[in-house]
């Protein structure tokens, strides 16, 4: 009983992570039709500047930990914005060269996170109640995993409410519908790009963060280990879902889980079955649109 | 004569590298409603998609005295141009509320004006727009449109597809709108055609072959089948 608790549990605390790297990954496309593969530099640099600010402020109290969580967010949301207006806007319609040109910042800001930071993981800290356990039915539950979960509810239901009852949120879900009738509507909507891009970032920078704390380890990989995992939950939920992506991001995490538990740590390769049945059975994913 | 709101020269548009509208010429008069006739596939659709810049255009638009051609699609609706799209193109997981409101660009937007055009949109506005019948999304489409003060409205093919009791409906909310702003019209329905549109313009192969008052056109059942395939029937 308390194994399956514990599998649960850190299921749907890792499913939380995929979510906060994987929302932002679900709006871009969902918008803009950009497969966006910098999503993980994003991640990455929040992770190391959020590193660096809890360093400077003292790594066991509690208000460094959410100064450097801020601090993540803002990182990525600027670095996720300057992406937008420099390297995606001048591509405007053009998706194949907006991808590749993505595919070449993830690739470069990797060198540069290696320049600047070393090729070697750091090894972190934060404050000590992280690295404790709490017991849920018998089960040890790592403290990261709720802070992961909470992150991730909190970002949920600001990014609910954002797209539900402003009116920046109705013309990104009127554009995920149909984007040339709202601009058609006098609807400027290369601003909702920067804007989806910003808040992309934003959730991916608070992602990097918590990323951190839940490897214990900081390095110019970061993100890209992540976020395949976070494109496949964004498949596998329907490109473009918020709903799906985050259904897709605990259901992934919780059968990555349980696979490595009872099946021999066969996790990642039950992940990549999963999407292929899901290609297969359901091409548009969980949640998302019919063609 | 007063001015002309709009004047197209020489547009040519395409899609996807597929010239669709080879070399349009017309006018619009700044008062009542022009329709654009032809045989389904000439470009009718296209021509009111290259005037609002929705598709790859080339050639002159003037709105109001001034070039729009090179501009694109939101700043020309933001100098008042509406649209109602073929199809409707409501969004359908937006409520009628919401799709009315993604619409709203003054300060001051007609909404009595509208509701009273369409007293059922505010009986739903909370419904979602993709739940509503046909005629209702054409509704929310239309109303889109006459929310703002525009100086022209591109309508396209309004009652495609819906029962003839909504037709009616749609028709007398368009001649009750162009009671206040023109109206260029693609309408294939020539019932509707005769009731609104003061002239037409008639596009064949791309290009404009015959331009002129609409009862005119409409009245000539050689031209009309010449042109439009179909006789236009002449009610007394």
């Amino acid at each position: 009983m308390s194994s399956l608790v514990l599998i649960l549990l850190t299921g749907i605390g890792l499913g939380a992570l995929y979510f906060l790297v994987a929302s932002g990954l679900s709006l871009i496309y969902g918008l803009m039709h950009v497969l966006n593969f910098a999503h993980g530099a994003f991640l990455t640099l929040s992770a190391f500047i959020g590193w660096q600010v809890a360093q400077a402020l003292g790594t066991a109290s509690w208000g460094s930990f959410l100064v450097s969580i801020l601090v993540g967010a803002a990182v990525g949301a600027v670095f996720a914005t300057l992406t937008e207006l420099i390297l995606i806007r001048p591509l405007y319609e053009r998706h194949i060269e907006q991808v590749l040109v993505t595919v070449g910042l993830s690739f470069a800001a990797v060198a540069l996170f290696e320049g600047i930071w070393g090729t070697d993981a750091i090894n972190i800290a934060g404050p000590p109640w992280l690295k404790g356990t709490t017991e849920v039915l018998g089960a040890k539950i790592p403290n990261t995993y709720w802070v992961l979960m909470i992150a991730a509810a909190i970002v949920l239901a600001a990014l609910v409410l954002f797209l539900q009852k402003t009116r920046y949120g109705m013309i990104i879900r009127a554009g995920v519908e149909n984007r040339a009738m709202v601009t058609a509507l006098g609807i400027d909507v290369r601003k909702s790009f920067t804007l989806v891009f910003a808040i992309g970032g934003a959730a991916a920078g608070i992602g990097g963060v918590l990323a951190m704390h839940y490897s214990t380890f900081v390095s110019a990989h970061l993100g890209a280990t992540l976020l395949i995992f976070a494109f496949i939950v964004t498949v596998i939920g329907g490109l473009g879902s918020l709903t799906g992506a985050a259904i897709a991001s605990v259901l992934v995490a919780v059968l990555q889980q349980f696979a490595n538990f009872y099946l021999e740590g066969t996790g990642d390769f039950i992940v990549v079955v999963l999407l292929a049945l899901v290609l297969l059975v359901r091409p548009r994913g969980l949640m998302g649109r019919t063609a | 004569m007063t001015a002309p709101i709009l004047t197209v020269e020489h547009l040519s548009a395409s899609i996807a590298g597929q010239q669709v509208v080879e070399d349009v010429t017309f006018a619009v008069p700044a008062t009542g409603i022009t329709a654009v006739l032809g045989r389904n596939g000439v470009g009718k659709t296209s021509t009111l998609r290259g005037i609002l810049g929705l598709i790859s255009r080339r050639g002159a638009v003037t709105l109001a005295g001034e070039r729009i051609d090179s501009l694109p699609t939101h700043r020309i609706v933001q100098r008042g141009v509406g649209y109602v799209p073929e199809d409707r193109e409501v969004f359908a997981k937006l409520t009628v509320a919401e799709n009315l409101a993604l619409a709203e660009r003054t300060k001051n937007p007609r909404r009595e004006f509208v509701a009273e055009l369409f007293p059922d949109l505010v009986a739903r506005r909370g419904q979602m727009a993709g739940t509503l019948s046909g005629g209702q999304q054409q509704m929310v489409s239309v109303a889109r449109a006459l929310l703002n003060e525009n100086v022209l409205l591109l309508v396209d093919e309004p009652t495609k597809g819906l029962a003839p009791r909504i037709v009616a409906e749609v028709a007398d909310a368009l001649q009750e709108a162009a009671k206040i702003v023109p109206i260029l019209l693609v309408e294939q329905n020539l019932d509707v055609v005769r009731q609104l549109a003061d002239d037409a313009v008639v596009i064949a192969g791309g290009r404009v072959v015959h331009t002129g008052p609409a009862r005119e056109i409409l009245d000539d059942r050689a031209l009309t089948m010449r042109l439009l395939g179909v006789s236009a029937e002449v009610h007394a």
